[in-house]
């Protein structure tokens, strides 16, 4: 009788230890409304930046993932349940959200920049942007930013950044400054043909944040750690950079700031 | 409350009223005289006159002006043939486009009051002075002014007081006038509440002596009202 026993407990621990030596999955929770980091795409299947970003952790991390979609709303809640173990849905890292959750270095940096016409020339420096005006969006950081570094900038404030590029395309303003991702698209467009980017992008995490993390459960220590270090890793070894060319012209890779 | 933030927003605010009052005094300067026009062609008693003003009036009082101004500023800047015109230097500031639609909103509603004032006037008071040979000029100068003005006054010192409300639109076209700046400054403290509540109470001020004022002149123009006055003073 107890060596039977003895023979379960063994033959319990054994197949325990088979168990999660080569068949930890984990779960990922993304959005699949935000092209092009995530998105689901015709055929149903969840796609994007963010989703080649957490691929590639996880086979650098060698563990299974099922990538799901999940409302927004429902996103940190759904974490702290247990429902999944990680979020990668491009979730910004603000001192707010570091309360119910922890965060992993940040993966991308949107970045700001300042667009203007190509037929001029402008100097992203204090001097070049004195007594030029700038549009921005109201309550945005970028005012503030320019406030900071260019001090002798004209600001001008509007209620939605597609009124700044009406008013950049009229003529009316020297330039505007907003994110690098949501300018990018207007410049690609028909509207901003005659417009470029100046300069090199802003990256000032004083006043634009880190950029968007992974968000792990407070009590995944040891997960948040080896995320970390996975990011680490395709960050410097070539996989990061091969995936931000297939969605960006340029890089989003954090820690950029001069 | 955060009295701190409501103190040092002051001058701030206090410089965004200079351009509100500036808009309201130039918009109300530039709409009367417009309203005198428009008025004129809805009295003339021509069809082809009276259709035009007709259409004016019912066009911009049937659509709002936050519409109206927006139109002016982002739509007109969308046509490059007039961004290469004379009018550009002008259109291209959003100080003179938010002059032209207000100017052009208030005019509307003024000359109605005109119209509804003048039409006010006793037909029989009319046709006595006829009677008695006054000229047309005579008669407006005489007969038909004088009582329009008492008519008319209440509702324009309304008019005045609803653009006064109304000039905050300039703000949604990058003026910095009293309401810009405490949207500006309540984004930049994160204390709405307070700046704006403060800027509603500027407002409540302006068009507290703004009505003083009105009625002062309401109390000039209208002997009645003197009379009535000197009657309780001497009883």
């Amino acid at each position: 009788m107890k060596n039977s026993f003895k023979i379960l407990a063994v033959a319990i621990a054994a197949a325990l230890a088979a168990g999660s030596a080569h068949a930890e999955t984990l779960r990922i929770a993304t959005e699949g409304t935000y092209p092009p980091f995530n998105f689901v795409d015709a055929s149903g299947q969840v796609q994007g930046f963010d989703i080649d970003v957490a691929n590639a952790l996880c086979a650098e991390m060698k563990v299974e993932c099922k990538i799901e979609t999940f409302s927004w709303d429902g996103m940190i809640p759904g974490l702290n349940a247990g429902k999944f173990d990680a979020i990668v849905a491009s979730m910004s890292i603000t001192e707010k959200r570091k309360e119910a959750e922890n965060f992993t270095q940040p993966y991308y940096q949107a970045g700001a920049v300042i667009a203007a016409p190509r037929s001029v020339e402008l100097e992203t420096t204090p001097e070049g942007l004195a007594g030029k005006v700038i549009g921005v969006q109201r309550a945005s950081s970028y005012g503030q930013l320019l406030k900071a570094k260019f001090p002798e900038t004209k600001i001008r404030e509007y209620d939605k950044n597609e009124e700044h590029n009406l008013d950049l395309a009229a003529g009316r303003i020297d330039g505007v400054m907003a994110q690098r991702l949501f300018m990018q698209q207007w410049l690609d467009s028909e509207e901003g043909a005659d417009f470029e980017a100046k300069g090199k992008a802003f990256f000032d995490t004083e006043y634009l944040g880190p950029g968007a993390g992974i968000a792990i459960r407070k009590s995944d220590t040891e997960l948040l750690a080896r995320f970390d270090a996975a990011l680490s890793t395709i960050m410097s070894n070539g996989v990061y950079d091969e995936i931000n060319d297939r969605y960006f012209k340029f890089s989003l890779k954090p820690g950029q700031q001069q | 409350m955060n009295f701190q933030v409501m103190i040092e927003s002051i001058p701030a605010l206090l410089g965004g009223v200079v351009l509100t009052l500036q808009l309201v005094a130039v918009a109300s300067l530039v709409g009367f005289v417009l309203a005198l026009g428009v008025t004129g062609l809805r009295l003339s008693g021509k069809p082809w006159l009276v259709a035009p003003a007709y259409a004016y009036v019912f066009f911009l009082r049937g659509t709002p002006l936050l519409i109206q101004i927006y139109l002016v500023y982002y739509g007109l800047s969308q046509f490059p043939e007039l961004r290469k015109s004379v009018l550009w230097p002008f259109l291209r500031e959003p100080w003179w486009c938010a002059l032209i639609a207000f100017s052009l909103n208030t005019s509307a509603y003024v000359s109605e009051v005109m119209r509804g004032a003048i039409t006010a006037v006793p037909r029989g008071q009319i046709e006595a002075a006829k009677a008695v040979g006054m000229s047309a000029v005579m008669r407006l100068r005489k007969v038909v002014f004088p009582q329009a003005v008492q008519i008319g006054l209440p509702a324009y010192s309304n008019e005045i007081i609803l653009m006064v409300k109304a000039s905050s639109l300039a703000s949604t076209v990058t003026l910095l006038d009293l309401t810009g700046v405490a949207r500006s400054l309540a984004s930049e403290t994160y204390m709405p509440v307070e700046v704006l509540g403060l800027a509603g109470i500027i407002y409540l001020i302006i068009n507290f002596i703004l009505t003083r004022i009105l009625r002062g002149i309401e109390w000039l123009v209208t002997p009645r009202l003197q009379s009535e006055a000197g009657r309780i003073a001497k009883a």
